[in-house]
């Protein structure tokens, strides 16, 4: 239910708003993008990665290097572009991390994704070819055909019909039998192994999920801002992008895509009412909801119960009288 | 050939050799028993058999292949089956998805990601949890359940791959009588399905359902032997069943 308010809220939202806000909404629905991919990878599957900004910049540059050097701003390239390029890149660093001969340590992989995100922010900054500090500004817009996909309206349909696709894509991968397993690895991934589950590979496959679906976002972002710089790389973003998560709650779908909305929604408009305080009161909230709410915004309206959901055939018989509204908040 | 060759097993810990070249060789339908006092090496066979812990010398055969360094995935696809001794069954999924993980776990990915075998399993799911008398608790979280029920879950998980050796540790630890004589009566029938290497304390429970027993003492083979046997030692006696 709350998906499809959600969803006729943002559908309606344009109809309402002025052209600068359906801009600024535009982004807030990239990030949330992007936050799906932080939550699959951490809220399902206890892989903390802090480089998903890597997968979402990388992708971002290199749409961005095909736009301004071989001239292809289609969008039948650039965004099947953008997402094998976030999912290569997932998949090399994946595989580097994630398939030692022993499950890696939880550590390892984030300082390990942390460093990569760190590098690559770095690497942008001084190399010449990538623009150095200043990024590649001036990117020409997407076209499909004699089509220009301008900042606006169309271009904030186009990203909430990815965002609506995807969510839908990762809906059905978290509710199957896989869904199943990786909630078995995040429970008890040592457990798994026993089973005869060849953990590691599962954690690959749904890491490079995440990371095309990260790279997605990136090849959006760069076409809706019309330029890149190093920051959307970088270890900040990565980390600015598991805050927004876990705020809305991670281990369900929604709740990272309701932090996004949440802290950017009210960042904007905090800044205008108390310019100088804003980041304060912004933090003090972050803080709180951890506090008093550690499984996010989300955890206020679903059980922990109704969070893990249940993967068996549906309906199941001998259900409990008690069980009213258990079918999984995804 | 037998299902399973344990040969001149050690495993060190430090200075601390928790087994010093141990044997064991357990047969097809064979029900085992692996029985001797607290620190005796026990658990530490059981996990090196299904590879959660690496030996430091010797070999481990199953079914003819040479599992010794074998990941654990590895060895459960090759049908052996573990139940730790601390109860680890997944607390926050229920008891019917605990199962079917179980069940689906040497399924191909896109299987999984189809949910292909959802509905041919669910059968076998339920033939599970009747058997082991969960049925009435399907739709329940498996951390709601009483510590005898999460060890049958757990028994049930661990029987659900239908593997070909199920090693059990401690089974009955913490159950009352009543829950011991149950949990008798759910291992009885899967003799003609797998064999079993069980440790147990209860020596009543292990006499009941094993053919054969190994006791190992401070990591060493003390004996082993048909159940009579073993009863009659006199260096078992002294080692172990007095001191209980």
């Amino acid at each position: 239910m709350l998906e499809i308010a959600l969803l006729a809220v943002f559908a309606a939202a344009p109809m309402m708003l002025p052209d600068y806000l359906t801009i600024f909404v535009t982004r807030v629905l990239i990030l949330a993008l992007l936050a799906l991919s932080f939550d699959l990878v951490w809220g399902y599957s206890g892989i903390m990665s802090f480089g998903q900004a890597l997968f979402f910049g990388g992708a971002g540059y290199g749409v961005a290097l095909l736009a301004r050097d071989l001239e292809i701003t289609s969008i039948f390239i650039v965004l099947p572009a953008a997402l094998a390029i976030g999912l290569t890149l997932s998949l090399a660093i994946g595989t580097f991390l994630l398939l030692g001969r022993s499950p890696p340590a939880t550590i390892f992989v984030a300082l390990g994704t942390l460093t990569g995100s760190y590098v690559a922010d770095r690497l942008a900054r001084d190399w010449y070819y990538l623009g150095g500090q200043n990024g590649i500004p001036s990117i020409p817009p997407m076209t499909a055909g004699g089509y220009v996909f301008a900042e606006g309206r169309v271009y904030y349909y186009l990203t909430l019909s990815v965002l609506a696709i995807l969510y839908l894509v990762c809906r059905f991968v978290v509710r199957s039998q896989f869904g199943l397993a990786l909630a078995g690895v995040r429970e008890h991934e040592a457990r798994m192994a026993f089973f005869g589950y060849k953990v590691q590979q599962l954690k690959l496959i749904v890491f490079s999920l995440a990371g095309a679906i990260a790279g997605l976002a990136g090849g959006l972002y760069a076409f809706h801002e019309g330029f890149v710089w190093p920051d959307i790389l970088g270890a900040a973003l990565s980390t600015q992008i598991a805050l927004y998560a876990l705020l809305g709650g991670v281990g369900t779908l929604i709740g990272p895509v309701i932090g996004v909305i949440v802290i950017e929604i009210l960042g904007f408009w905090l800044a205008d009412g108390f310019p100088r305080l804003w980041p304060m009161i912004l933090g003090l909230l972050l803080l709180l909801v951890v506090l008093f709410s550690p499984t996010g915004l989300i955890g206020l309206v679903v059980s922990p119960r109704e969070r893990v959901g249940r993967f068996g055939r549906s309906p199941l018989p001998y259900r409990h009288a008690d069980e009213g509204a258990d079918d999984a908040a995804a | 050939m037998p299902l399973l060759e344990v040969r001149g097993l050690t495993k060190v810990f430090g200075r601390l050799a928790a087994l010093d070249g141990v044997d064991l060789t357990v047969g097809e339908n064979e029900f085992h028993g692996l029985i001797g006092p607290n620190g005796s090496g026990k658990s530490t066979l059981m996990k090196c058999i299904a590879g959660a812990e690496l030996p430091t010398d010797g070999t481990i055969l199953f079914a003819g292949r040479d599992m010794t360094t074998a990941a654990p995935a590895e060895r459960a696809r090759a049908g052996l089956s573990l139940k730790f001794q601390i109860t680890s069954v997944l607390p926050a999924l229920t008891v019917y998805d605990n199962v079917l993980l179980a069940l689906q776990a040497r399924s191909p990915v896109v299987s999984l990601i189809l949910s292909r075998t959802r509905e041919t399993l669910h059968e076998q799911v339920m033939r599970m949890l009747t058997q082991f008398r969960l049925i009435h608790r399907l739709a329940d979280q498996a951390t709601a359940l009483s510590h005898a029920e999460q060890q049958w879950l757990e028994i049930a998980m661990a029987l659900a791959s239908e593997p070909r050796l199920l090693l059990l540790d401690e089974p009955t630890a913490g159950m009352s009588l009543e829950e011991r004589r149950i949990t008798r009566e759910l291992l009885a029938p899967i003799k003609s399905r797998c064999s079993l290497v069980i440790v147990e304390h209860d020596l009543d429970f292990v006499r009941d359902i094993c053919g054969l027993i190994t006791v190992l003492n401070q990591g060493k083979l003390l004996d082993g032997d048909t159940v009579k046997h073993v009863q009659s030692s006199p260096k078992v006696q002294e080692a172990y069943i007095a001191r209980v």
